[in-house]
């Protein structure tokens, strides 16, 4: 089960969307996110759709690995998808006792599995592709503006930087703890609700104390390595727009106009 | 003071206590520590937990400050915090747990880490990743992710992460205790190589007897205290003196030391394994003779 959480894992490779600059791709990415809700047609989904499948295949990322970040969301998304389709005012398509199902509530529900779908599968796929680093870079380049308001913003993407990389060991150590539990007769797949909240305890807690003497251990190692913040510290990557990041930006910027054209004509 | 002829790292009647909230007393951890490094030397380390061998070893850089006493590093003084940078990039560190020392994503960002915060020009910081990771042997995965390595690459990982300092002196606490014996080997294998480089300065602190067999110099800590200094062939010789501490001397000086309470008479300074054979050789060769 633990396996299956995927999120904020790098996949190295050198296709054209793993080269492309942090900033660039969290610029898109952002664009492309509000494009989501821009969209209000299946067209308009289309072309979204379209640019995002061939990012996907540039990327050489397996469409599997992308699906498979979907899986954890899926509940919320068939039980909002049946809000939806019940409780949707408007033509109805067949009436069950009182409730209706309407043409209406059908569009919103589909509307909004493409948008978290391809929510989804557009942002595990900057995570996929750009690594953690170079990513809390990115966000700390963009948001250097912030920094004259006294916003500490190095020290936040470093702590950012820290967590993604923390995930895995921390995802093998919980998978440890549990095995070393379950061997000892505890017990994390039967009972109510409840009860299952408290069989983990055994788990959390071990859990919670090792993560406190990592951090420790992880302070002190950094120190050895004469971390002290933000001053006169030079990064061996330096972060270049390149001629793919321009295209990239027109791209976007050509597909933002074709949504907004769409979306204010009504298709 | 003449910074030529004094050691690397100095300590004064160093004395350190943990102030431990449940305790009526601080509890001393070290107690009138005086020892001197030399440049270019190879020193072990050992005791059993407890005995302040850590404690002792956070203090050369400046990770821990004295209590009472005073380090000096370079002839700079730890409790300097103008200083602090200047030590910490001479006398570098490698932990016990691999995972919680190695701070990026991926092998060669990680290794830049030190040169980063060091403020040098990208260029210089490039030059200095490639050659620490050529130097363990991980250039080849430099864009691999940290936590697909095995225990033993990720601690080599984490030497060259030390290594792009270019410190004169590396203290390796303990660098081998989570490692499967491959991951073992190929730590061992390193220090030895910056060893015989010749140009850093190795602390080694372990309580695998085998890893020090090579040192120039065996310190010997016991309830916060120095209690033995010499080469690896005097300090061993005193099997009797290890045990009553908690510590074991090396298989080889053990099998001679049992071997002499047979009644043999064996000298107990042939610490590996080729040397402790043609000693148990000659000697059964002389029975046999005579």
């Amino acid at each position: 089960m633990l396996r299956d959480i995927t999120l904020g894992q790098y996949f190295p490779g050198s296709s054209v969307i793993h080269n492309l600059d942090p900033r660039t791709k969290l610029v898109v990415v952002f664009v492309y996110i509000v494009l989501l809700f821009v969209g209000n047609s299946f067209v308009s989904y289309i072309v979204l759709g379209a640019l995002l499948a061939a990012c996907i295949a540039a990327s050489g990322i397996k469409l599997k690995m992308l699906l498979r970040g979907i899986k954890p969301v899926i509940i919320i998304l068939i039980f909002t998808a049946v809000l939806n389709i019940f409780f949707t005012p408007g033509t109805p398509v067949f009436t069950l006792w009182r409730i209706s199902v309407t043409y209406e509530g059908l569009r919103m529900a589909a509307y909004l599995i493409i948008r978290i779908v391809m929510l989804i599968t557009g942002t595990l796929l900057l995570t996929y592709t750009t690594s953690p680093l170079a990513l809390t870079d990115g966000l700390e380049a963009l948001m250097r503006p912030l920094k004259k308001i006294k916003v500490p913003v190095h020290e936040l993407t470093m702590m950012m930087s820290i967590a993604l990389k923390f995930i895995p060991i921390l995802i093998e150590e919980t998978d440890k703890i549990m095995s070393a539990q379950k061997a000892r007769g505890a017990d994390f797949e039967t009972g109510n609700l409840i009860q299952k909240a408290k069989a983990m305890m055994p788990l959390l807690i071990p859990l919670f104390i090792s993560s406190l003497r990592r951090a420790e251990e992880l302070a002190m190692a950094m120190e050895s390595r004469c971390y002290h913040g933000d001053d006169g510290r030079t990064r061996m990557k330096q972060l270049v727009f390149a001629g793919r990041d321009y295209a990239a930006f027109a791209l976007t910027a050509v597909t933002a106009a074709v949504m907004i054209t769409l979306a204010v004509f009504g298709f | 003071m003449n910074a030529m002829n004094q050691g690397l790292i100095r300590t004064e009647d160093l004395t350190y206590y943990y102030n431990e909230a449940d305790r009526m007393m601080p509890l001393p951890v070290l107690r009138g520590v005086d020892l001197e490094i030399e440049q270019g030397t190879f020193t072990a380390i050992l005791g059993h937990n407890g005995s302040g061998k850590s404690t002792l070893a956070k203090h050369f850089n400046a990770i821990l400050l004295p209590e009472g006493g005073r380090v000096l590093v370079d002839g700079m003084d730890t409790r300097n915090e103008a200083l602090v940078i200047d030590i910490r990039r001479r006398i570098g560190m490698v932990f016990q747990n691999p995972d919680n020392q190695i701070v990026a994503n991926v092998v060669e960002e990680d290794v830049a880490f030190a040169p980063e915060n060091l403020g040098f020009p990208p260029d210089e910081i490039r030059r200095r990743v490639d050659e620490a990771l050529k130097l363990v042997g991980m250039y080849e995965f430099r864009e691999h992710a940290p936590h697909l390595l095995s225990g033993g690459q990720k601690q080599r990982v984490a030497i060259a992460g030390v290594l792009a300092m270019r410190p004169k002196c590396i203290v390796f606490d303990e660098p081998t205790a989570m490692l499967d014996p491959q991951g073992r080997d190929d730590v061992v294998k390193i220090i030895r190589r910056l060893r015989d480089n010749g140009d850093v300065t190795v602390v080694l602190i372990t309580h695998h007897m085998r890893e020090t067999i090579d040192a120039d110099r065996i310190i010997v800590m016991n309830d916060g205290q120095i209690v033995m200094d010499g080469t690896p062939k005097d300090v061993f010789k005193n099997v009797e003196r290890l045990k009553e501490i908690g510590l074991a001397a090396p298989e080889t000086t053990e099998l001679l030391y049992e071997l002499n309470k047979t009644g043999m008479d064996l000298p107990l300074d042939a610490l590996s394994v080729e040397e402790c054979a043609s000693v148990i050789y000659s000697a059964f060769s002389a029975e046999v003779r005579r």
